[in-house]
C-alpha cells in the first residue's frame, strides 16, 4: 500500500473495470444460439432505457431484453456473490480450500429451497431464497460444530465440509425423490446442477442488491480481513472485534450463496478458485482483492453462460458442468501448491 | 497508562493455568516475567493483552476493566507480540508490518503518508528495512520474528506485551532486540527464558511458578540463587557487580546417581 497512489489511478482502475463489466454483458447478450450483432444489443438497449425508437426485428429486441440480458446480469451477479464468500471464507477460516459449495453452504441452501419448494414448508410464508438463507446458515451451523470437534484444522474444516455437503444432497435427493414428480424432479435435478434458462428480470430485482450489498459490507471490513492474516488473536490484538466480524461476514456470505442458489442452483468451484486468481492479479491486500473477485467472478460466470448455451448446438449445459470442468481441475492445482499449508 | 492485574484464574478443561494472579505494571518500566515451561507465562499475557478473558479477577487498564474498553481502544494502547503467529499468505514482509497501522485506521481512513513513514521508521528499527520487499515465507524465523515486533511498533501503543520474543533469534539479534525494546519510550512486560537477558534489561522480574507469581523485584532482589533452584531445578552462582547488575553462571549438574547409569548400561 502506497499513500501517494492518485486517487486518479483507483478512479482510473474502476472506470476500467466498469467497462470490462458493461462489455461483458454486451457480449453475453450478443452471443448465443443466434448470434446478435453488438450494436443491435446497443440499440435494444437504447429503446428500452431511453425510448431512443431504433426499428428493430421484434424478436431480436425480445430475445436480447428479456433472455439473454437478465440472464447476463444475474450470471454476474452470481460470479460476484460467490466470489466474495470464497474470499471471506478463505480469510476468515484461514483456510485455501474454503467456498461456499466445499464447506456444504451451498447444499444446505438447496436442501432449504426444495424444503419449500416441494415440501411446502412454511406454507407460502417463506420464499425460497428465505428458506435456501435458513438452509445455509443450518449446514454452516453443522459443519463448523463438526470441523471443531475435529480439531479445527485445516483438513478437519474441509473433511467436515465433505460430510456437510454429502448429508445435505442426500437430503436434497430424498425430499425430491420422495415428494415431487417426475416433471418437478427433472426441472430440481437440471437446478440443481446451476441453470440459468429460468432466469428473467424479477430474479434481477433481487440478484443486484444482494451482491452490491455484500460487496459494500464485505469492503467495509477489508481492513478487518487483513487483520486475520496471522490468526484471530493476532487480528484481536489489532483490535478487530473478532466475534462481530465473525458473525456479520459468515452471514453475509450465507445471504449471498442462499440468494444466489436460490435463483441458478447450486454453482460449484466459482468461490474457491476465483479469490486465487484475483490472489495472482492484485495481491492478498482485501481492499484491492474483494473488488477484483467480485469483478472477475462476474466475467468468468458471464462467460461460462455463454459457454453453456453455445458448446453444444441445440443444448443448454448446466452451468455447474462449465464451472466445474474449469474448477476442478484448478482445485487439483492449489491443492497440489499448498500441499504444505494442509 | 497503567496496567494492572487483580486476582486472575485461568484454566482450561479443568487444569488451572493461573491462581489468584496479582501485578501492577507500572508506567515506563521493563517488567520481565519468568518461570519454567507451562507456568503459565503465555496465558498470563494473553490475559494482559485483553485477548482471552479471565474467569476470576480483572485487568483494568487505567483503572478500567479490560472488557469495559472496546477492542480498538485496548488496541491503541496495547501492543501483543505472540508467540509463533503464521500465515500462508503471499504477503511481503512491509505488508505484515503494516498491519500494525489497523487499529488506528477506521473502514473508510485513507492510508497515509504519516502511516507509510511509520511502517518504514519501524521497519528500520528492528533492521529489515532492506528485506521489505521479501514475501514471509522466504524469511527466517528469527526475521518473522523481527517483523512482528516491527508491527508492534508501528501500532504506536504506549504498552508494548512481549511473549518470549527472543525465540529463534540469534544471540547479537536477542540482545539488540531486547535493546531497542528497552530504548523505546514504552511500558513493556516481556516474558523472558533467559535469565541473564532479563538481569540485564528488566527494572523489575516477577518470577511464575505453578500458575502463580513466586517473587516480585528488582533482578537483584529476584535472582537468589535458592530461588532458581526451587523454580528452575538448576544450580547456579549469581555474580553481581558494583552497579547493581547481576550475572547468573549455571553450574554443570552433578552426575546422575550410579542406579540409573546401571540401568541404561543392561
Amino acid at each position: 500500500m502506497t499513500a501517494d497512489r492518485p486517487i486518479l489511478l483507483l478512479a482510473g482502475a474502476a472506470f476500467a473495470a466498469l467497462v470490462l463489466l458493461v462489455a461483458a454483458l454486451g457480449v453475453g447478450a450478443a452471443v448465443g444460439e443466434t448470434a446478435i450483432p453488438l450494436d443491435i444489443v446497443a440499440k435494444t438497449l437504447a429503446n428500452r432505457l431511453w425510448q431512443a425508437g431504433y426499428a428493430l426485428e421484434p424478436i431480436d429486441e425480445g430475445i436480447i431484453w428479456n433472455y439473454r440480458l437478465s440472464r447476463a446480469i444475474v450470471a454476474a451477479c452470481c460470479g460476484s456473490a460467490l466470489a466474495l464468500s470464497g474470499v471471506i471464507l478463505q480469510s476468515l477460516l484461514r483456510n485455501a480450500l474454503a467456498d461456499p459449495y466445499i464447506l456444504g453452504i451451498s447444499a444446505g441452501a438447496s436442501t432449504g429451497a426444495v424444503s419449500i419448494a416441494i415440501l411446502g414448508f412454511g406454507a407460502g410464508l417463506l420464499t425460497l431464497p428465505i428458506g435456501a438463507f435458513i438452509g445455509a446458515l443450518i449446514a454452516f451451523g453443522f459443519v463448523s460444530a463438526l470441523a471443531v470437534r475435529a480439531g479445527r484444522g485445516t483438513g478437519a474444516i474441509i473433511l467436515a465440509g465433505v460430510a456437510g455437503s454429502q448429508l445435505f444432497n442426500a437430503l436434497t435427493s430424498f425430499i425430491v425423490t420422495k415428494a415431487a414428480n417426475a416433471e418437478q424432479a427433472r426441472a430440481i435435478m437440471f437446478w440443481l446442477l446451476g441453470n440459468l434458462s429460468g432466469v428473467r428480470w424479477p430474479d434481477v430485482g433481487l440478484a443486484v442488491p444482494v451482491a452490491l450489498f455484500g460487496l459494500l459490507v464485505c469492503l467495509w471490513h477489508a481492513r478487518a480481513l487483513d487483520a486475520f492474516t496471522f490468526g484471530t488473536e493476532s487480528a484481536a490484538s489489532l483490535g478487530i472485534p473478532v466475534r462481530r466480524v465473525y458473525v456479520v461476514l459468515i452471514a453475509v456470505s450465507a445471504v449471498m450463496t442462499a440468494s444466489m442458489v436460490s435463483m441458478v442452483g447450486s454453482i460449484g468451484f466459482v468461490g474457491l478458485v476465483i479469490p486465487h486468481v484475483a490472489r495472482m492479479l492484485v495481491g492478498v491486500r482485501h481492499g484491492l482483492l474483494l473488488p477484483a473477485s467480485a469483478l472477475i467472478g462476474a466475467i468468468f460466470m458471464i462467460a461460462a453462460d455463454v459457454l453453456s448455451r453455445i458448446i453444444i448446438p441445440g443444448q443448454v449445459l448446466p452451468i455447474g458442468v462449465i464451472t466445474a470442468l474449469f474448477g476442478a481441475p484448478a482445485f487439483a492445482l492449489i491443492l497440489s501448491q499448498r500441499r504444505s499449508a494442509l | 497508562m497503567t496496567l494492572s492485574a487483580k486476582g486472575l484464574c485461568w484454566s482450561v478443561g479443568g487444569t488451572t493455568i493461573l491462581s489468584d494472579v496479582s501485578l501492577d505494571v507500572h508506567p515506563g518500566e521493563f517488567l520481565g516475567i519468568i518461570g519454567p515451561n507451562g507456568s503459565g507465562k503465555t496465558s498470563l499475557m494473553a490475559l494482559m493483552a485483553g485477548i482471552r478473558r479471565p474467569q476470576a479477577g480483572a485487568v483494568t487498564l487505567d483503572g478500567k476493566p479490560l472488557s469495559a474498553h472496546g477492542r480498538q481502544a485496548i488496541a491503541r494502547r496495547i501492543a501483543f507480540v505472540e508467540q509463533q503467529a503464521e500465515t500462508t499468505e503471499r504477503i511481503t514482509a512491509r505488508q505484515a508490518v503494516e498491519l500494525g497501522r489497523t487499529p488506528h485506521l477506521g473502514a473508510l481512513t485513507p492510508w497515509s503518508r504519516a502511516d507509510d513513514a511509520i511502517v518504514d521508521r519501524a521497519l528500520e528499527e528492528v533492521d529489515m528495512a532492506h528485506f521489505s520487499r521479501r514475501l514471509w515465507h522466504t524469511l527466517s524465523g528469527g526475521e518473522r520474528q523481527r517483523l512482528h515486533i516491527a508491527r508492534a511498533l508501528a501500532q504506536q501503543a504506549p504498552i508494548l506485551l512481549l511473549d518470549e520474543p527472543t525465540n529463534h533469534l540469534d544471540i547479537g539479534h536477542q540482545i539488540s532486540l531486547l535493546q531497542l525494546v528497552r530504548e523505546q519510550d514504552l511500558t513493556v512486560v516481556a516474558a523472558l527464558h533467559d535469565l541473564n537477558h532479563a538481569a540485564m534489561f528488566c527494572d523489575r522480574i516477577a518470577v511464575m511458578q505453578g500458575g502463580r507469581i513466586v517473587a516480585l523485584g528488582t533482578p537483584a532482589k529476584v535472582l537468589e540463587p535458592q530461588r532458581l533452584a526451587d523454580v528452575f531445578g538448576v544450580t547456579v552462582d549469581v555474580e553481581r557487580d558494583s552497579a547493581g547488575g547481576c550475572f547468573i553462571r549455571y553450574r554443570r549438574p552433578e552426575p546422575r546417581p550410579a542406579k540409573l547409569k546401571l540401568v541404561a548400561e543392561a
